[in-house]
């Protein structure tokens, strides 16, 4: 299946194409915003499809990587493709959440709805690119243009303060990445290659390690977010729309995780090891610092994002303590909470959408009118939490006990953002559902519609699926993170 | 000597004849139409066929040289030369004032900008500076009844005939070291060790070059005479001359004083590091998009000099590279801008540009392009402009340098960022003109070639800058 990589990364394109045709087409003053939505979602169901027949030719069995494509570009620069275990999920979770996210927006955005479509559709050619380029400057290219589309989802159709949102966002994490182009053009003029598994294989001098480490550091640092450079996400969260909101939480702070188990651990393996302090130490600030800034929360969707850093400082954690289960346990985490956390996000724009406000205090008692909903958004909250049975729990328990091997302080520190975790999120839930109906403006709210029951339903099977038999996970990503473990260790001398 | 000597300076003599005979045909016409302007861009498309395809060699004691490295400079400045005649003709007509002058001038200023690049000693290297700048300082004052104009006019020529005083001190003190104007007689002198007198003339010299290509801090002139010149006259500006300066620039460096490569260098990554900084925090106040512009030029020679500091054939390389693209985006941004038109006021201050992409979608798509690409976003053209230049400093050892290069261009994106958040954002203010056809197809032109086209460009375009830095190697 060679090719697959590449028409699965620009698939969405023909619907960008598909859109402008039926725009430029049509009557002058006609409304064709029914016939772009119906585009997006066919286009982004087709993406998912053909992810999925990818995933189905995928050998489990093989570390290396796989579908490999290779042409030779300008100046010694080549255009290379190719997925192993660590990335061919991620590609098939962003292709399983943009229908949702097409889905989601399909009541709630009447503006500009062209646009918004073909943003959504190439911000997911970029974000599927950033997972399958096999060559840092293209890596470079769809992990720097990822911005823009966002950016503009978050300053159009963003609310109040979306200007100030999108700028200190784009700011931001443009900042992190040039000090990665700076190592990344290091690397290629040191190495000759800009080839990534030949950098993989390539061994950096020490000293030179510890440079090129903290430039992608910085870079995937922020995109992760660490604290404390997280401060870019709540107000991006806030401002953002709904599918904006998922597409963030859910994919492009996965680039963050994915760049460490990428680049910064099989490249850098010195380095890593050198710096695995500071990860964890600031990994258990992550957890401990921003569970409680979010139990603090007025605004649900701010929780959430609060609680994204929280469970991100899991991921990290079990990024750099090197060993299987934490690999395993950063992977299955940021699959889960690609689908936990957009549904949250998605149950929040659920009463957004009715009421169009998040305080917390303006809701209360919600489960006396909207049962179905209460239900989903339990699910949910259960998953963020970590209960077991739910997805949430199998990559929180191996993250501990993959760091517990290597720094009993910091898994035991970040322990207790398990039990905070339950502390803001059913106190959220709480807040928002139980109590008496004392707003009389939620007399009349309405339960979730069709549509909306079609949108959660997919996440509802996954988060139990994943939680009951989170071996589906494993035996796709088992070959690579073992063969990136005994790589790391071999490096590393231990 | 002989005369089919004369073979190797086809170029120069096409454009000086047809200037001539341009200057005959327009004075008893009166008015430039559009034979005449067709006239003028066929002279400019035969000399750059001639620099191309033509005799290499050196002629007249070495004073005039034609290599690769001349004939790829040669080859856009005259096509971004040829671009700026019909976009000029067509703005000062729309404003009732096309004088024959206009395309006469720019055929002179592109001679001089030739001799310029294929100088040889420091005679032909004034001669040629002096020629550009004279027709330039003319250009800028071209709407002589408009006081912002005449006063950029006026400008532009005070401070420059003050660079031109600086360059000619330095390169007489050079002569006077090294006893000699050829470059590589004073390159001889230089690596025999002729000591702090050539050093300081050099130092005259560079700034006086520096002033050609508004390098900070010798920048001060660039946003008055860019906001008062005519539109497509400062798309000029911004592009051609500073290719030839800073090619010529190169040459003296390279094949005068290659051995004191450790002494110009500092100078030059000085430069660089404050024309980057210059421009990236004097840019974040301006509200004129050509000030605007103004300022990010200055950054932007800023990092085609980190990459000509660099030094060897790969930091020229990426200087050649690195200008070619960034001609390219500076040319179409300025095309935008002369194309736009509201109630018969030019649109230039950024908030003239509120909800622009409802307006004029494919201007404003374009404009987005320009914008994307000066941050330096891939996949576009300033990318890889940036990825060049850095790519060989970082190479060159010049790392610190780079890292702080890379910064300013997070400070630059600001400035960037507001005009797409003007254009995408922020509601319409009103509707506009329609934009003039040759304008708007240069516009969209060079946007297509910020990206795609020059991921297929740079196939052919890299090699050709190699050749060319080469000759310099």
């Amino acid at each position: 299946m060679t090719g697959i990589l590449s028409l699965i990364t620009y698939s969405p394109l023909i619907g960008v194409v598909a859109i402008l045709a039926v725009r430029g087409l049509a009557r002058p003053g006609a409304n064709t915003d029914g016939a772009v939505r119906w585009i997006a979602l066919a286009t982004t169901v087709a993406t998912f499809a053909l992810s999925v027949l990818m995933l189905s030719g995928f050998d489990q069995g093989a570390s290396g990587f796989q579908f490999m494509e290779d042409f030779a570009a300008f100046s010694g620069l080549h255009y290379r493709m190719g997925v192993d275990g660590i990335s061919v999920l991620f590609v098939v979770l962003t292709a399983f959440l943009m229908p949702l996210c097409i889905a989601a927006s399909w009541k709630t955005i009447d503006n500009r709805v062209g646009e918004y479509m073909i943003a959504f559709l190439v911000l997911e050619v970029l974000v599927i690119g950033v997972f399958t380029a096999l060559d840092l400057i293209l890596f470079y290219v769809f992990f720097e243009f990822s911005l823009v589309p966002m950016f503009l989802i978050i300053g159009i159709w963003g609310g109040q303060r979306r200007i100030y949102a999108a700028f200190k966002f784009f700011l931001y994490t443009l900042l992190g990445s040039v000090l990665m182009l700076a190592a990344v053009l290091g690397m290629i003029g040191i190495a000759g290659t800009s080839s990534i598994p030949e950098l993989m294989a390539y061994k950096f001098d020490p000293t030179l390690q510890t440079w090129l480490w903290l430039a992608f550091f910085a870079s995937f640092a922020v995109k992760m977010p660490m604290w404390p450079v997280h401060t870019w996400l709540p107000d991006a969260h806030v401002e953002a729309p709904t599918a904006g909101s998922v597409i963030l939480a859910g994919i492009l702070l996965k680039l963050g995780g994915y760049g460490f188990m990428r680049f910064s651990l099989p490249m850098f393996p010195q380095a890593s090891e050198l710096w695995a302090p500071l990860v964890f130490g600031l990994s258990a600030i992550a957890i401990i610092y921003t569970s409680l800034v979010a139990f603090r929360q007025t605004d649900i969707k701010k929780l959430i994002a609060y609680s994204s850093v929280a469970h991100m400082g899991f991921v990290t954690m079990g990024i750099f303590s090197g060993n299987v289960q934490g690999e395993q346990g950063a992977l299955f985490q940021m699959i889960s909470h690609g689908v936990i956390s957009g549904a949250l996000f998605l149950c929040v724009g659920v009463v957004y959408d009715r009421m169009h406000t998040r305080e917390i205090a303006f809701y209360g008692g919600l489960t006396q009118r909207m049962p179905w909903y209460a239900a989903v958004f339990l699910l949910f909250t259960m998953g963020n939490v970590g209960l077991p049975g739910t997805s949430g729990f199998v990559g929180e328990i191996l993250t501990l006990t993959g760091t517990y091997q290597v720094s009993t302080w910091t898994a035991l520190l970040a322990t207790t953002g398990v039990i905070l975790s339950a502390v803001y999120a059913l106190s959220l839930y709480r807040r928002v559902m139980f109590g008496e109906l004392n707003n009389p403006a939620l007399a009349q709210i309405n339960d979730l519609e069709w549509r909306e029951v079609a949108i959660f339903a997919p996440l509802i099977v996954s988060t139990l699926y994943l939680g009951v038999y989170p071996a589906s996970i494993f035996n796709i990503t088992d070959a690579s993170v073992q063969a990136l473990v005994s790589a790391y260790r071999a490096a590393i001398g231990g | 000597m002989t005369l089919s000597d004369l073979n190797v300076a086809a170029p120069e003599l096409i454009l000086a004849g047809s200037a001539l005979l341009l200057l005959m045909w327009g004075a008893f016409q009166g008015r430039s139409n559009f034979a005449y302007g067709a006239a003028a861009v066929l002279a400019l498309v035969a000399a750059a066929c001639a620099a191309a395809l033509g005799v290499q060699g050196r002629i007249f004691s070495g004073g005039l040289i034609a290599d690769d490295l001349s004939a790829f400079a040669k080859v856009f400045i005259y096509g971004f030369s040829a671009v700026s005649i019909p976009l000029g003709e067509r703005w000062l007509q729309r404003r009732g004032d096309n004088k024959f002058e206009f395309n006469v001038l720019i055929i002179l200023a592109a001679l001089g900008m030739g001799m310029m690049v294929s100088a040889g000693d420091l005679i032909a290297l004034y001669i040629g500076i002096e020629l550009q700048s004279l027709a330039l300082y003319v250009l800028a004052a071209f709407r002589r009844d408009d006081a912002k104009a005449s006063e950029a006019g006026l400008k532009y020529f005070v401070l420059g005939a003050l660079s031109s005083g600086l360059l000619l001190y330095g390169a007489s003190l050079i002569y006077g070291f090294a006893g000699s104007t050829q470059f590589p007689v004073i390159a001889e002198a230089v690596s025999q060790g002729a000591g702090g007198g050539v050093l300081f003339g050099l130092v005259f010299l560079i700034c006086g070059i520096a002033f050609k290509v508004s390098a900070a801090p010798f920048h001060m002139w660039t946003p008055d005479v860019y906001e008062g010149a005519p539109t497509p006259v400062v798309g000029f500006f911004a592009a051609a001359p500073k290719l030839a300066a800073m090619v010529l620039l190169a040459r003296v460096l390279s094949e005068g004083f290659g051995s004191a490569l450790e002494q110009w260098r500092q100078v030059i990554v000085a430069m660089a590091l404050l024309s980057i900084f210059v421009g990236a925090f004097g840019g974040l106040v301006q509200r004129n998009l050509k000030r605007l512009w103004a300022y990010s030029s200055i950054a932007n020679i800023g990092y085609a000099l980190l990459g000509l500091a660099a030094g060897a054939e790969v930091g020229v390389q990426s200087m050649l590279l690195f200008m070619v693209l960034y001609m390219v985006d500076v040319t179409g941004f300025f095309a935008c801008l002369s194309a736009l038109q509201r109630d018969g006021k030019p649109m230039e201050t950024i908030d003239d540009m509120a909800g622009l992409i409802k307006e004029r979608p494919a201007l404003a798509l374009a404009l987005t392009a320009f914008a994307l690409s000066a941050l330096g976003l891939p996949p576009f053209a300033g990318f890889w402009a940036k990825y060049y230049v850095f790519k060989a400093a970082i190479g060159g050892g010049l790392t610190v340098a780079a890292v702080l290069g890379l910064v300013g261009s997070v400070v630059a994106a600001f400035y960037y960022l507001r005009l797409i958040k003007v254009m995408w954002f922020d509601p319409t203010v009103g509707a506009t003109e329609r934009p003039p056809f040759e304008a708007r197809s240069v516009a969209v032109a060079a946007a297509l070639f910020s990206f795609p086209a020059v991921l297929v460009a740079l196939v052919w375009l890299d090699p050709l800058a190699k050749a060319a830095a080469a000759v310099l190697g």
